[in-house]
Order: C-alpha cells, then sequence, then structure tokens
C-alpha cells in the first residue's frame, strides 16, 4: 500500500493512542477506579487500525470484550469509553456495560460482546437487513481464535456464504483462547482454511503489520461492496499482556512473549518508517505529548462523570416507547 | 374482515401477511418456512406470494438465525423468526437470553430489538420427550422479553401484530395443537394490548388461571363444574410477562378461591411465580390454599396413556376444583 507521511503519522498514531490509553486503564484497575473484567489489546493494535482504516462511517462494527482498541480506532472518544470503565453516565454506555460492552451508535459501533462467538450471528443480521435493504454497507465482525471451536462460528459462516452477505470476519487469532493455545483447541489450526471450506474467500494476514492489515483490509471491503459476498481475514498476532488482570500466565513462557514483543506492530512500523525515512519527518514527542493530554482529559472526564441514580436502575429493560 | 370458522393456523399466517404487506422491514425466517409450507404449514403459500428474499428457508442453524433475526432488528428490520418448537428454540437460548434481551440495557438504552420469535409449544401429539415440552414460563423469567401465549383465533392473529409493533423483543408460544382449532376472527376489532388478561367466563366460586390450550380445558372443566353447581370464573392470562397482576388479584378478591393450570412442571414454574404474586398481593382474601394443576414432573413420554396421564387434563382440573371447594 501507498504509506505516505500522513497515513504514516495517523497509523502510529492511532495505535500509540490504543497502547498507552490501556497502559493507563492497568493503572488506574490497580487504583480500583476500574472494576471488573479487564482484556487488553496490547500487542494486537495494528489490526483494529489497519481494519477501522479500509472503512467509511456507514459501514458498521462488532467487536468482543477485547474491544477498547476496535473502539478508538473507530472514532469512539476515550472520555467516553474511560467514563463508560469507571460505570459513569457519561461513559458510550451510560455504565451499563464497562469495558467489555461498549456502544455507539453514533459510530455504528454494536459492542462490545462477552459471550465468545455470540456476535458473529448478529454481523450476519445485520448484513442480511442492508443486503434487503439495498443499502451500500458493510458489516465488520471482529472475534478471537477462541470463538473457532463454538458453533455459533460456524453456522454464521455458512449463513454468511449461502446467503451471500456483505460481511466481512476479522479472525484476531492471538494464539490462545485464555489460556488454552490454538493446538490444543482445534484439529485443524489454520482457521482461513476452515473458512474457505465455507466456500468464502479468506486469507491469512500478517497482524503485526498495520500496512498488510489495511491493505487486506481495503481489498476486501472492495470485493465485498463489488457484491462479492462474505469475505473472512485470519490476523495472526499476540497478545502481550494477561488474558484479564486476573490471569497469572501460568500457560505460556515468558521467552515466548518476548519474541512476539520483539515483532510487535509499534517497533516493527516504527523500523519500517526509519527504512523508509519517513520516521525523521514524525515527530514522536508530539504525538506522545497529544496523547498524553488526551488520556488526562479522559481521566479527569471519567473521575467528574455522574453516576446513575439507583432510582434509575430499571430503565432500558424495555423501550420506553409503548405501544 | 369477520369469520365464524377462521382456523388459528389461518389467523397466523393472515398476521404475518397483512403485516408484510404493511411494511417492508417485516420478513419471515426460520426452518422449512418457505418451500415447505412450515413444519405446522402456517407459512404455507407465503413464499410465492412475497418471495423467497422475504419468506427465508433457513439452514438447521437455530443459533444463527436467531441472532441473525437480532441484527436485522438491531439494523432497521421487523424480522419475525420462526423456531420450530420451544425445545429446539434451546439451541437458540444465548442468542435470546444472552443478546436480545440484554442489549437495550448494556447499551445504555441505545439498540432497541424489535424482533418476533414464535414457536410451537406443548404436548399430547405423542412426539416425546424432545419435542413436547412447555418451557415458555422459562421465558417468562427474564427481563427484557416480553411472553405471549394466544389461546383464541383472535389472539394467535392480534398478537402477531402487537408484537410487531412492539419495540422490544417478543416471543409469540403457540400450542401446536391449537393450529387446526377454529374460532371467530374479527380483523377489525382493537386488539387487547400485551398484558391484558382476559376473562373469558366469569364465576363467584373460584378463579382458574390458564394459558394457551389449557385455556380450553379450563373452559370444558367450567361446564362440568356448572353442573355440580361450582361456578368458576376463567381468565386467560395471554401474557406471562408482564403478568397482569391486577386483572388476577380482582378476581382473587371477587372468589377467593384460586386454581392455576400450567402446561409447565410446577418447580420454578410460572404457576409458582403467580401462586408467591397472589400470597405478596392477596394472601389474606384466599379462603383456601391455591392450588395447581401442572405437568407430572417427567421428561414427556411417547405412550399415550402416559403422557395423556402426565399433562393437565380437564378431569384433572375439575377434580381439583371440587377438592379447593371443599376447604374451609
Amino acid at each position: 500500500m501507498e504509506l505516505d507521511l500522513t497515513l504514516a503519522r495517523k497509523f502510529y498514531r492511532e495505535m500509540l493512542l490504543i497502547r498507552r490509553f490501556e497502559e493507563k486503564c492497568v493503572e488506574l484497575y490497580s487504583n480500583e477506579k476500574i472494576r471488573g473484567f479487564l482484556h487488553l489489546y496490547i500487542g494486537e493494535e495494528a489490526i483494529a487500525v489497519g481494519v477501522m482504516h479500509a472503512l467509511t462511517p456507514e459501514d458498521s462494527v462488532l467487536a468482543t470484550y477485547r474491544e477498547h482498541g476496535q473502539a478508538l480506532a473507530r472514532g469512539i472518544s476515550a472520555k467516553s469509553i474511560l467514563a463508560e470503565m469507571y460505570g459513569k453516565m457519561e461513559g458510550c454506555s451510560r455504565g451499563r456495560g464497562g469495558s467489555m460492552h461498549l456502544f455507539d451508535t453514533d459510530t455504528r459501533f454494536y459492542g462490545g460482546s462477552a459471550i465468545v462467538g455470540g456476535g458473529l450471528p448478529l454481523a450476519v443480521g445485520m448484513a442480511l437487513a442492508d443486503k434487503m435493504m439495498k443499502r451500500d454497507r458493510v458489516t465488520v465482525c471482529f472475534f478471537g481464535d477462541g470463538a473457532v471451536a463454538e458453533g455459533e462460528f460456524h453456522e454464521s459462516l455458512n449463513l454468511a456464504a449461502l446467503w451471500q452477505l456483505p460481511v466481512l470476519f476479522i479472525c484476531e487469532n492471538n494464539r490462545y483462547g485464555m489460556g488454552t493455545a490454538l493446538q490444543l483447541s482445534e484439529s485443524e489450526t489454520n482457521i482461513a482454511q476452515k473458512a474457505a471450506a465455507y466456500k468464502m474467500s479468506s486469507k491469512q494476514v500478517d497482524g503485526m503489520s498495520v500496512t498488510d492489515v489495511a491493505e487486506a483490509a481495503e481489498e476486501a471491503v472492495a470485493e465485498i461492496r463489488a457484491g462479492k459476498g462474505p469475505l473472512f481475514l485470519e490476523c495472526l498476532t499476540y497478545r502481550f499482556r494477561a488474558h484479564s488482570l486476573f490471569d497469572a500466565e501460568l500457560y505460556r513462557e515468558k521467552s515466548e512473549v518476548e519474541e512476539w514483543k520483539r515483532k510487535g506492530p509499534l517497533v516493527t512500523f516504527r523500523k519500517k518508517l526509519e527504512a523508509m525515512n519517513l520516521w525523521t519527518e514524525i515527530n514522536e514527542d508530539e504525538i506522545e505529548d497529544e496523547i498524553t493530554k488526551i488520556i488526562d482529559e479522559a481521566v479527569e472526564f471519567a473521575e467528574n462523570g455522574t453516576l446513575e441514580p439507583v432510582a434509575d436502575l430499571e430503565k432500558f429493560v424495555y423501550s420506553e416507547e409503548v405501544v | 374482515m369477520m369469520s365464524k370458522d377462521t382456523t388459528y393456523r389461518e389467523a397466523v399466517r393472515l398476521g404475518i401477511s397483512e403485516a408484510m404487506e404493511q411494511d417492508e422491514r417485516v420478513f419471515l425466517m426460520g426452518e422449512d418456512v418457505g418451500r415447505y409450507g412450515g413444519c405446522f404449514a402456517v407459512s404455507m403459500g407465503l413464499q410465492e406470494k412475497f418471495g423467497t428474499e422475504r419468506i427465508i428457508d433457513t439452514p438447521l442453524s437455530e443459533s444463527a438465525f436467531t441472532g441473525a433475526g437480532i441484527g436485522a432488528a438491531m439494523n432497521g428490520m421487523r424480522p419475525i423468526v420462526e423456531i420450530m418448537t420451544v425445545n429446539f428454540s434451546l439451541l437458540a437460548l444465548d442468542q435470546i437470553m444472552n443478546n436480545a434481551a440484554t442489549l437495550l440495557h448494556m447499551s445504555g438504552g441505545q439498540l432497541n430489538v424489535p424482533l418476533v420469535i414464535r414457536m410451537a409449544t406443548g404436548g399430547g401429539k405423542q412426539l416425546a420427550a424432545q419435542h413436547s415440552h412447555s418451557l415458555e414460563g422459562w421465558y417468562a423469567h427474564i427481563p427484557g422479553l416480553k411472553v405471549l401465549t394466544p389461546a383464541t383465533v383472535q389472539d394467535a392473529y392480534d398478537m402477531l401484530g402487537l408484537a410487531l409493533k412492539d419495540p422490544d423483543p417478543v416471543l409469540i408460544f403457540e400450542n401446536s395443537l391449537l393450529y387446526n382449532s377454529k374460532g371467530l376472527l374479527d380483523t377489525s376489532a382493537s386488539p387487547l394490548p400485551i398484558g391484558k388478561a382476559l376473562v373469558l367466563r366469569s364465576g363467584k366460586d373460584l378463579t382458574i388461571l390458564a394459558y394457551g390450550i389449557n385455556l380450553f380445558k379450563a373452559l370444558d372443566a367450567a361446564e362440568t363444574l356448572a353442573k355440580e353447581g361450582i361456578d368458576a370464573e376463567v381468565i386467560d392470562l395471554r401474557s406471562l410477562r408482564p403478568l397482569d397482576d391486577e386483572t388476577i388479584m380482582a378476581s382473587v378478591r371477587k372468589t377467593h378461591r384460586v386454581m392455576i393450570v400450567d402446561e409447565g412442571w410446577k418447580s420454578g414454574s410460572i404457576s409458582a411465580e403467580i401462586m408467591a404474586r397472589i400470597n405478596e398481593q392477596a394472601f389474606y382474601e384466599l379462603d383456601a390454599p391455591m392450588a395447581r394443576v401442572c405437568t407430572v414432573e417427567v421428561p414427556l413420554p411417547y405412550a399415550k396413556q402416559l403422557e395423556d396421564a402426565a399433562i393437565p387434563q380437564p378431569e384433572k382440573i375439575v377434580a381439583a376444583a371440587r377438592k379447593l371447594m371443599e376447604e374451609a
């Protein structure tokens, strides 16, 4: 893909924003400002940034419980995401969802699903609606390698291919479903090949390379818009941090983590830009400063947010509009 | 349209057909709803009328097509998902419970799910333990869902329209034994809203609360009881969630004796919930302990005499009513 300075800066900045935002989340979690589960995307940033680059505001996005990166890359503000994690009314889900359930219909971001595989059928339905109403939209569905073992994965891929729906499936293969390695879960560990069995175009992509992901996603989205049915990208990646902050990481070697960190999306992208003589043009300090400011403001916003009155507890169980 | 001998099946079909004519967002999706005409022939002829794009045959993927119904509803459509029987709906329970019922709340009010799920329920056809259960009471446990149980031909028609107009997920349970039943249908009558129970037979001695096919067993029983001088009030619950506490309590205050007929098992059932509410709201109105006629706590068997013995029958209702009247 054609990588100019503007795009290089955008990619680097967006990945760094996710990285720094989540580092702050860890700190806030330790200080008990954020509670519940906290699943970090650190190491996988290139996928969200690369895929979102290929979308228009009209497209729809569904993600999992490890979705801070997708939410930020889709354009939900750090303020509203952090306020959500604080359980405040100013949060993107009014504090009803928390870290695992970020929703924002303005950016067509439909969660934030914490049942592994449970978002895939929804993506199929959203795409079905677009096809029936002849809308020019693509639905992108993110999920992990763990979802591949679920029946809903297979049912959904079959429906999407059978009905030729405009869905882009993004499998973020970080090699572990919580603590169980892919080879202990799957008889066939090439996930793209499974998708191919449903007669949809699929391929493996280096999920550590933002440009590889962006290029593959752009091609995929163009094909889907041209009416060629669903498409599947398996992005090979690695989660640098524990599954959640309750995870003692007994199931993998530290050396393996270190090896993957050397292949991390930020370091490799920086090396690439250096080789292209673009890095010297990028003012790293300026980007860091801007991100620090965004995060500081998000923390302040979340701290000063409002706790929803307990009197409103039973709101949003049914719509207020009455038949 | 006014007709005296419309079948329940025709009423549901007419409801679907009219809704699809009026609203391009409405479509029907499920196993064998198109070319086959529906496993209970409810949608017979609809694919010819509306085409394969709006009457959609699905593979045997309850979870994915129910979830797809939710996704389509989130994205502006008004889907009707048909699941063959309530037992099969358990394959879609994840989508119904974890998505349909929770999305509005989890999203802080941003995403409502205007989805209708229809399914057949109930025993009595010798279909044994994987096709015959009455699990609507389970679904009534779940905040975020509405659970409707049309018994009459009029409600078979009306409830579909009401459910499609509702902004939230509505489950409609159709007793498979009712599809051939005939009754009065007036399509111009204004429908009784969701959440309203209906007193179908007024009486002064005891209240019988029932829904679905058991409503007719209760009405049969009431006729027998009338000959013995027992004047039973029979109420069609119509909706298990929300329950119409007001109509129930008004009847309790009138008759002071209560029986609930429910094809679910007793333990943890909707009948248990109704008893609990009467205890909470009208305990001192009761002249006798409340009675229940439910399904015996076995998976439903194949053999006819065993299945008949397992589910509520008019004779059991009559016997329970007599006993209830003997209490001080």
